[in-house]
């Protein structure tokens, strides 16, 4: 995770080739290379292919299938599924800006106000990964229950009036709306976006915050001018790990949701698992591999931190 | 207004004590439900206070047998991707080769691409080569998502690795073999430990990858999601509630020992 944070200093060897003691080992990268970019060659690259192979394939699970470039597929998934992809968006930025609003005061506690504290709070981010996290979603069924106290609160406080008008949630319900699906994908991918922002706040040199200070700078214009600038290579590295996964996730739009809030992940689930129909679900998730790249390249491009694989 | 000023002064670190509790009521939630006796066929209500998951936990059926396949798959997937992975990434640091750019970005991309996609695209090769889906197809999807997470946490600690101390070594007339054995690889070994316990946890915890995969294979993560539909045993939340503690606990001793040993040496 941290590599996205950590921009590779330019590699030279130690010194110079002519001069190494392994020069007898030319080979040795190679042979060290070779097992583990075979592994990633075979089981990540090659079924790429394979998947835009069976997308642009007909025929049935019976007489087998062809090679036909019947790249209709394409269009009758795009048609039938534009609303789950750009739901999936949807909820995905939602879920990620939520996620950049709670954690980016805590990983500025834990930065630089947490003290001897540091530690243990690093702790209790982490730990919850290791209860099973469909377990954890499974928690939030309880937490926001019909008749639970926080819908009850909502309620009371008629702020349900207002998120069901909005259409997030209907009725006097949370759970099965796009409020509880989103409210899941926040606390599932939370983790992921403090950890980088701690990693780039933590390397912040506490003298600048001196400096502003002393310049006269207020607090905020303090963090607005410096700290937050200094954090971007955070700020973007924990938007894409939070982003990412969200837009292809399934488990919380299932368990939280409703049909009505069904993701591109859940589409091309049924359609792998359950309807077997192999063309469609490879097209869709071409289509999801496609427009995730492309956001993430123009998103990189336009944050100008490139140097951040 | 002294209350308004103190407010204002520790207005971050209330908002991250928030953030924080957002992130560990559900553990709160999977602790407390541990002890219910649920009326129905599943879990979601308090009903009475209980013990009886706790002295017997493997009362379901196939639950813990689906523990013992994570288990067994999280082992040898971390075994795998961490053998794997830290030998890419000493390729990747101390050496020159060709098509390094190719390299990393074959590393990057399975940790920037959704999991259903790299799902359901193994799934289409696995059905092109035929294969029996099962054991053996989780555990080598498992490896491969695990690798470049391994690769990335070795790299980063090889990297700041003083090359000094291994030319020392090779001063003092050690073989190449003797300087990777007692200077490199205990060096290094923090990096490997991170890249292991992370595969560990990310091949325990997998579900999307797992799903798409597995066959008939149930792995616990699966074993959950199927319950989430038959109904959910009071078991799940022992498991989960137990797990939790083993990880804090472990940090918690493997810290103190670190403590330790660092004032021992001061």
């Amino acid at each position: 995770m941290s590599t996205l944070t950590e921009a590779p200093p330019p590699l030279a060897p130690a010194e110079p080739a002519k001069k190494s003691p392994r020069k007898r080992g030319r080979f040795t990268p190679y042979w060290l290379l070779l097992p583990g970019l075979l592994w990633l060659v075979v089981f990540f690259a090659l079924p790429m292919i394979y998947q835009a192979s069976t997308s642009v394939q007909t025929g049935s699970l019976e007489q087998g299938y062809k090679v036909t470039w019947h790249f209709v597929t394409y269009w009758q998934a795009l048609s039938e599924y534009w609303p789950q992809f750009l739901r999936s968006v949807f909820y995905a930025a939602a879920a990620t800006i939520l996620c950049l609003l709670l954690g980016y005061p805590l990983a500025y506690t834990i930065a630089f106000r947490a003290g001897r504290w540091k530690n243990l709070i690093m702790i209790l981010v982490i730990a919850p990964f290791f209860t099973s996290f469909l377990i954890r979603t499974l928690a939030w069924k309880t937490i926001l229950a019909d008749n639970g106290p926080i819908v009850h609160t909502l309620n009371s406080l008629h702020i349900l009036d207002l998120t069901s008008f909005l259409g997030w949630t209907a009725g006097d319900r949370v759970l099965a709306t796009p409020l509880a699906v989103v409210c899941g994908l926040t606390y599932n991918f939370l983790p992921f976006m403090i950890l980088p922002l701690y990693t780039s706040l933590e390397r912040i040199d506490g003298r600048l915050h001196e400096a502003a200070g002393d310049l006269y700078a207020k607090p905020w214009t303090t963090f607005r001018k410096v700290t937050f600038p200094l954090s971007m290579p955070g700020v973007v590295s924990g938007t894409l790990l939070t982003f990412i996964p969200a837009a292809g996730d399934y488990v919380n739009a299932e368990l939280l949701g409703s049909t009505d809030t069904r993701m591109i992940g859940n589409v091309i689930q049924t359609q792998f698992l359950r309807i077997l129909d192999y063309p469609t679900a490879a097209a869709l998730s071409f289509i999801l591999m496609a427009a995730i790249l492309f956001m993430v390249t123009v998103y990189i491009r336009r944050s100008g931190t490139e140097d951040l694989v | 207004m002294p209350f308004v000023t103190w407010l204002k002064r520790h207005l971050v670190v209330i908002a991250g004590v928030l953030t924080l509790s957002y992130l560990l009521l559900p553990n709160v939630i999977v602790t407390v439900f541990s002890f219910n006796k649920p009326k129905g066929r599943f879990n979601y209500e308090w009903q009475q206070f209980s013990t009886d998951a706790w002295k017997d936990p493997c009362g379901v059926a196939d639950m813990c047998g689906s523990l013992s396949i994570s288990l067994q798959i999280a082992v040898w997937a971390t075994i795998g991707a961490t053998v794997l992975g830290t030998m890419i990434a000493f390729a990747l640091v101390r050496y020159r080769f060709r098509a390094r750019g190719a390299v990393n970005s074959l590393i990057f991309l399975p940790m920037a691409m959704p999991e259903v996609v790299m799902a359901a695209s193994l799934l289409t090769l696995f059905l092109n080569m035929g294969a029996q889906l099962g054991f053996y197809t989780i555990l080598i999807a498992h490896i491969m998502f695990c690798l470049s997470f391994v690769v990335t946490a070795v790299k980063a600690r090889v990297m700041s690795m003083d090359p000094r101390l291994e030319e020392a070594a090779r001063d003092l007339y050690a073989g190449p073999v003797q300087t990777f054995l007692r200077v490199t690889l205990p060096i290094a070994a923090p990096g490997i430990a991170a890249g292991a316990l992370l595969s560990f946890a990310l091949s325990f915890d997998d579900f999307i990858i797992t799903n798409f995969n597995a066959g008939s294979t149930v792995t616990f993560p699966m074993f959950v999601w199927g319950s989430a539909q038959r109904g959910t045993p009071v078991q799940i939340n022992v498991i989960g509630t137990a797990m939790f503690l083993v990880a804090v606990l472990f940090v918690l001793v493997s810290m103190l020992i670190t403590n330790r040993r660092n004032s021992q040496k001061a």
